[in-house]
């Protein structure tokens, strides 16, 4: 009985829905926590897995040995690698190509590199103009680790310990 | 020509004529629609006639209740027209017997000199309009009244009991019934120790 | 104004003076109300942003300040697109249909003291009888349409905003019962001398069922069944894209400001200060903490802040349960309420006059 009457009061204030309105009017004032993203970023681990680069060694020779085990373990068969024999009987790849829109950023193919050729870069804004421009060719990717060099290796260095 | 009178034949133009579109109209909600608008100028020119009261309370209960209920009918029926237009011909006679019969009597009023009086001088303007109904409703023809508001409400309930019943074997939520409900009546809370671990 | 009048009819007759006058005063209306509608949208989606610790829109211009009018310049570039079996008339007459009776209640709505278009004797009836009009817009625009859920929307919507049509209805009785008017000047006459002789106090039930009522007139949030964007996608304006959306954006908007309005005037005194009189003396001050448009701003923003703070907070009801609340709660309350009140009238009590 009592229960009751309380219980109709309750409901005849609104007392529920003024608690509901007090949560959200609190929230109204609470510190906000977006991301203003182009002018501020969220910390960023060195392991991060982005933009993939092929690096070279300190002479200026091309680490890749095509040794295609990275085809092999990619997940989403996204690496395409063609090979040959160079005049210096080295096996080096004629064609190292990846398709951005299957890749699936997994870094299965960094794990597995043999001579830390292949490597997913820090970097993850990036975009395509054309059609086809998901499809990364041995160039690009060696010029985009050329020009990432030391940021590629600091991080891996950062990274080092953990591994 | 003054501007008021240009007014209000413009208003009666637009009365008369969606008037007539309300009943030549096909689409049934075209004609509601026509209908609406009729109420609307009409009116339009009992505003125009200083009583605003009664322009007001047109555009308030048929226009924006009885209306809206009567377009509500029309649009969830899925009226076929041809089919009830079909035997429209023979009841031709019978109509044009009840045309010429109204026509006739409209004549016969209209020559009897009913509306040939003198233009009533309008009210004062210093009682607002709203104000006199009031103050001549409540106590000149305050029983008239309030007869009429208990036939309304003998009305009102007479449909309500008329076609409310009660179906059986509907899962029907009855929200009055769901709002009463409390977590206490639901959940119990247990309080337990934590157990060792086997 | 009059000095406008004067200076026009120098050389134009005098219908057309007056005609040009009262165009002047419609624009000067229209203008700002439009300028606030968009400013509305950009209010409730900061005000919701920050509810929901977020920032809300703050790209376009200076902290987000020109959104609205980069919306306004998205919404006029786009096609305006009608369904091949939609009756192509009433589709596009709907919009203006719910936009029309939205302004044209501003006429009759005094923003301070004499600042009215329309200064009418029966101006709440009048409120009243437009804005129930703006129900046609909807439910035509679901209907010619011709889409199942943009029908659905409309029955919905007719059926509760008649029924809570009812319910404001109501609400306004107890306002004029206690005002003696229905005269919206002459209603907030009545409630001068400071913050205690509002008609808020006597009338504190009446005046949560007008603003509950007002938000399910205006099918806001935790009413907005006609949107209900779960089940029925957006309700009656899922064809509707472009301008002709806009304009239902624009009389929606249009309608929360005016109860918000109206709440202000019919409970909190429109434009009178809560001070009353007591300041009017001191130099400076007795003019910011008079009677003036801003308390009116001040306390209608209140209202429509409420609508967002609403919006953010509470779930949709479901339609028997808005049914229920309409005609189960809200008008029974009125109707005791109003009765209370008459009692109090007929014995004397009036401890607001």
């Amino acid at each position: 009985m009592i229960r009751n009457i309380k219980h109709f009061i309750k409901s005849f204030t609104l007392f529920d829905l003024l608690q509901g309105l007090g949560v959200t009017g609190k929230y109204f004032f609470k510190r906000k926590i977006t991301i203003q993203y182009p002018e501020q970023k969220t910390p960023m681990s060195p392991r991060f897995r982005g933009h993939h680069a092929l690096r070279r060694y300190p002479n200026g020779q091309e680490r890749c040995i095509a040794c295609k085990l990275c085809e092999a373990v990619c997940p989403a068969l996204a690496i395409d690698i063609e090979s040959e024999e160079r005049a210096d009987g080295t096996r080096r790849t004629t064609k190292y190509e990846i398709d951005f829109f299957k890749c699936i950023y997994c870094g299965f193919c960094e794990e597995v590199c043999p001579v830390d050729a292949i490597v997913e870069t820090h970097i993850f804004e990036y975009h395509y103009e054309e059609r086809g421009g998901n499809l990364i060719s041995k160039q690009e990717l060696l010029a985009f680790g050329d020009k990432h060099e030391t940021e590629i290796a600091k991080r891996k260095a950062a990274d080092a310990p953990y591994r | 020509m003054t501007f008021q009178l240009f007014v209000f034949y413009f208003f009666s133009a637009v009365t008369l004529l969606s008037a007539v579109a309300v009943v030549t109209v096909r689409n049934p909600v075209f004609s509601a629609l026509f209908l609406i608008l009729a109420f609307f100028s009409s009116a339009a020119t009992w505003v125009l006639l200083e009583a605003e009261f009664l322009g007001v309370v047109l555009v308030l209960v048929y226009v924006g209740a009885v209306m809206v209920l009567f377009l509500f009918v029309i649009m969830m029926l899925d009226i076929q027209i041809d089919t009830l237009r079909e035997g429209f011909i023979r009841y031709l006679p019978v109509g044009l017997i009840v045309a010429i019969a109204m026509a006739v009597e409209l004549i016969l009023v209209m020559k009897s000199g009913v509306f040939n009086r003198d233009i009533p001088e309008p009210a004062p303007l210093s009682v607002s309009n709203t104000e006199a109904l009031g103050e001549i409703l409540y106590t000149e023809y305050v029983f008239p009244f309030e007869i009429a508001a208990v036939i309304l409400v003998v009305a009102i309930i007479a449909a309500i009991v008329l076609t409310h019943r009660r179906r059986t074997g509907v899962k029907k939520q009855d929200p009055s019934k769901q709002v009463r409900v409390r977590s206490e009546d639901r959940v119990r809370l247990v309080k337990m120790k934590s157990e060792e671990r086997q | 104004m009059d000095s406008v009048a004067t200076f026009l009819n120098g050389f134009l007759p005098e219908g057309l003076t007056t005609l040009i006058v009262i165009m002047i005063k419609i624009v000067a209306i229209l203008l700002p109300l439009i300028l606030a509608v968009a400013y509305t949208t950009f209010a409730e989606r900061k005000i919701i942003g920050y509810m929901q610790v977020r920032m809300g829109p703050n790209r376009v211009g200076p902290k987000g300040w020109l959104q609205p009018i980069a919306d306004v310049v998205k919404l006029m570039f786009k096609e305006i697109i009608s369904p091949t079996k939609a009756s192509t008339v009433v589709f596009f007459i709907a919009p203006m249909l719910a936009l029309a009776p939205a302004l044209a209640v501003w006429s009759v709505i005094p923003f301070w003291d004499g600042g009215v278009l329309a200064d009418v004797d029966a101006g709440l009836l009048l409120i009243l009888a437009v804005t129930s009009l703006d129900v046609f817009g909807i439910i035509l625009a679901g209907w010619a349409s011709n889409s199942k859920y943009a029908i659905l929307s409309s029955l919905r919507v007719g059926a509760q905003v008649v029924s809570y049509e009812i319910a404001m209805g109501f609400a306004l009785v107890g306002v004029l019962m206690a005002a003696g008017s229905m005269n919206l000047s002459e209603i907030v006459r009545a409630q001068e001398g400071g913050i205690f002789s509002w008609f808020a106090w006597p009338l504190f039930g009446l005046l949560v069922v007008f603003f509950i009522a007002g938000v399910a007139e205006t099918n806001r949030a935790p009413f907005d069944v006609a949107e209900g964007e779960s089940e029925i996608v957006a309700g009656f304006h899922v064809e509707y894209s472009g301008m002709a959306f806009a304009l239902f954006f624009l009389a929606e908007y249009a309608s929360m400001i005016l109860v918000s309005v109206l709440t202000a005037l019919l409970f909190l005194g429109g434009w009178l200060s809560p001070f009353g009189h007591a300041l009017d003396d001191v130099p400076v001050l007795g003019s910011v903490l008079g009677d003036g448009f801003h308390w009116l701003f001040i306390k209608s923003f209140f209202f429509l802040f409420c609508y967002l703070w609403f919006r953010a907070t509470f779930p949709r009801y479901r339609y028997d349960q808005i049914m229920r609340l309409g005609w189960k709660i809200l008008i029974p309350v009125t109707l005791v309420w109003i009765f209370a009140e008459g009692v109090a009238i007929a014995f004397g009590w009036k401890p607001w006059l």
